[in-house]
């Protein structure tokens, strides 16, 4: 196994990505290490999730080179890709969930078809799966429409957690949560990173959870990652946008409530 | 070390020591867990196996299979009065464990709840009841989609004519190329049919009537039927199924709109509109079709097929089949529209709404040309 600081889980060099004239990301550079847990922020419409989506592979980059566990995935055939793709974990926006599947078909899934395991032992996994992220039996055999929107979350997580990932991407896992529920999803994502020694990558724009959970903040404007930090550096930074996402009136509130209870 | 009970190293037994002790190795981790597991069913088959020591020192990898796994073991164990000793897993991996075992523990206390499946007799009433309800949607459509039609008529400002006339581009102009092709092909091949059986008993010149009477009356809106059906039909369909999923008709509800009148009642217009005049093109290119064949194969020429068919038809024939088509048309678009509202929340229901469409217009387009045959009979047409 790596050492930590070694090499990094997820590395992006020069990355450029584009719809017809124009340059969504405009030679973009991005190391994740092992073990962080990493929030991407960054406007409306900045590209955080072309960037997302081009690291998945779902969107054809044009040029620049993106390495996952120190492999290339330009490099690599089709099989060692499968092989790769089984070592991460990825949480889309609105759950992605299979609508014809039960949630407990949904977290089996990717196990049923990577690890050939009998039956009754993919209930009770996925049964610990779900109540790892907070989910009970009586929830099991509901439909993806039946289902509330953290609930929709909850399991979209146990599906990304499904065989044991090293990395998770995660894309906007707290929107559209109530407050309460998307603190628990924070220190459920804390938590879970704790006990699976996960690496996490995580798109938001939840100023709690940047200041709860995240090890790191990566800014993505222009195209490019314009500030890179731990939560001090980013109210540091002197980058106009940085500095009105961070600093204006709902950065300001979130960072006093911040200092209040950590005094 | 005497270990060879078991030949796997992912889990041996050892005797040597005062009480049992099972030494873990290697890998526990989601590819391995088959194996692992029936590892452990093979201890725990016996089960006067007791006093055990679990020796974790030995491994290498571990995950939530194998914290599963482990705690399945001492669980059982445990059940059998024998508390369990776990010695030697290391403290990132003990955390993981004893996440994953309270988990588990929460998992099993819970009850199941099964989702009813109808089976045998229970699933056959359950079908017998769903025709009914269907029915019954069926009719609460065509009630609907006329009392916007009768909205429309007393406030025509209201109806959506831009839509309209945008749905009557997609069901019948860009129609127009696939519906000749096809009626231009059954038109020469009943004509080329007639042709070889009539000729034998020398009653060449009746294939223009078949052929006339045959295409005017029935073959001509059935075969544009089942086409608009399959084509336009299920397209209304599955856009109305996929804005049901995706909330578009309660958005439209909540702003006040009733989906019929915005949705419905266009697309339904559209086909009354335009299945007519398909109909009335497919039969021309029919008949267009068995002059050709009359020419070509039959060595009739063109002048004498339409001479004969002037002699061999009349307005009745033509309007016995012009009549039925705007029938048919509602008849498809009521079914397509209220198998589209059907659908539920799921991919898979989309699509069992699509055939459902597809199938149930076709068959009602069938049956309503039979009781219209009854009808015009009786009548005398």
């Amino acid at each position: 196994m790596l050492t930590p600081m070694e090499q990094p889980v997820l590395s992006v060099r020069d990355l450029v990505v584009g719809f017809r004239d124009r340059n969504v990301l405009d030679h973009l550079c991005l190391d994740v290490q092992a073990g962080q847990i990493l929030g991407l922020v960054g406007g409306s419409g900045s590209g955080k999730s072309v960037l997302l989506r081009t690291i998945l592979g779902l969107l054809p980059k044009r040029s620049g080179t993106i390495a996952v566990f120190g492999t290339d995935l330009d490099s690599i055939d089709d099989a060692a890709r499968q092989k790769l793709q089984r070592r991460w974990g990825v949480l889309f926006q609105n759950g992605a969930l299979y609508s014809s599947l039960t949630v407990m078909q949904n977290v089996q899934f990717p196990m049923r078809e990577f690890l050939h395991l009998p039956e009754h032992l993919l209930d009770e996994i996925a049964a610990t799966k779900l109540a790892m992220v907070g989910l009970s039996r009586k929830d099991a055999n509901k439909l993806p429409s039946e289902l509330s929107g953290g609930m929709t979350k909850r399991v979209a997580m146990a599906r990304a957690l499904a065989l044991d990932p090293e990395v998770v991407f995660l894309d906007e896992p707290t929107s559209g949560l109530d407050p309460i529920s998307a603190g628990d999803f924070d220190s459920l994502i804390r938590t879970l990173q704790q006990t699976l020694g996960l690496t996490v990558f995580m798109i938001t724009h939840d100023l709690n959870s940047l200041h709860t959970v995240c090890d790191r903040i990566a800014v993505l404007a222009d195209g490019k990652i314009v500030a890179d930090g731990p939560i001090a550096a980013m109210l540091a930074s002197e980058h106009p946008w940085v500095k009105s996402y961070f600093r204006g009136r709902r950065g300001r509130l979130l960072e006093h409530s911040h200092e209040h209870r950590s005094a | 070390m005497n270990s060879n009970a078991l030949p796997n190293p992912l889990l041996t037994i050892d005797l040597t020591g005062p009480g049992t002790m099972l030494v873990a190795r290697g890998g526990w981790t989601g590819s391995d867990t088959k194996q692992l597991d029936h590892l452990i069913d093979a201890f725990l088959s016996d089960s006067s196996r007791k006093a055990v020591t679990i020796d974790m020192r030995g491994i290498e990898a571990f995950d939530t299979f194998g914290a599963w796994e482990l705690s399945r073991l001492a669980a059982t164990l445990r059940s059998r009065g024998h508390e369990p000793t776990i010695v030697g897993l290391e403290s990132r991996y003990d955390v993981l464990f004893r996440s994953v075992e309270d988990a588990s523990v929460r998992a099993d206390k819970e009850q199941v709840t099964p989702r009813n499946e109808f089976t045998g007799l229970a699933a056959l009433g359950e079908t017998v009841v769903g025709w009914g309800k269907g029915f019954l949607l069926l009719l609460n459509m065509v009630g609907a989609v006329c009392a916007a039609a009768g909205r429309a008529i007393l406030k025509p400002s209201t109806f959506r004519f831009t839509s309209a006339v945008h749905q009557l581009d997609r069901v019948a102009w860009q129609a127009i190329p696939i519906i000749l092709l096809i009626t231009f092909l059954i038109g020469s091949i009943i004509a080329q049919q007639g042709f070889f059986h009539f000729r034998k008993f020398g009653a060449d010149d009746y294939v223009v009537d078949m052929v006339g009477i045959l295409v005017l009356r029935e073959i001509g809106v059935l075969i544009v039927a089942i086409m608009v059906a399959g084509r336009s039909g299920s397209s209304y369909t599955a856009e109305l199924g996929s804005m049901k999923m995706r909330e578009e008709i309660d958005a439209l509800r909540t702003m006040g709109f009733n989906p019929v009148d915005v949705l419905i009642l266009p697309r339904i217009v559209a086909l009354v509109i335009g299945l007519p005049l398909l109909t009335f093109l497919g039969a021309m290119s029919a008949l267009y079709g068995g002059e050709l064949v009359a020419w070509l194969y039959g060595g009739m020429s063109p002048e004498i097929y339409i001479a004969r068919l002037k002699e061999a038809i009349s307005m009745t024939h033509f309007k016995v089949g012009m009549i039925k088509a705007p029938f048919m048309a509602f008849v498809i678009g009521a079914v397509a529209c209220t198998e589209g509202l059907k659908v539920g929340g799921s991919a898979e229901s989309l699509g069992l709404r699509t055939t459902a469409s597809v199938v149930t217009s076709i068959f009602l387009v069938i049956v309503l040309d039979g009781l219209f045959a009854v009808f015009f009979a009786s009548i005398g047409m």
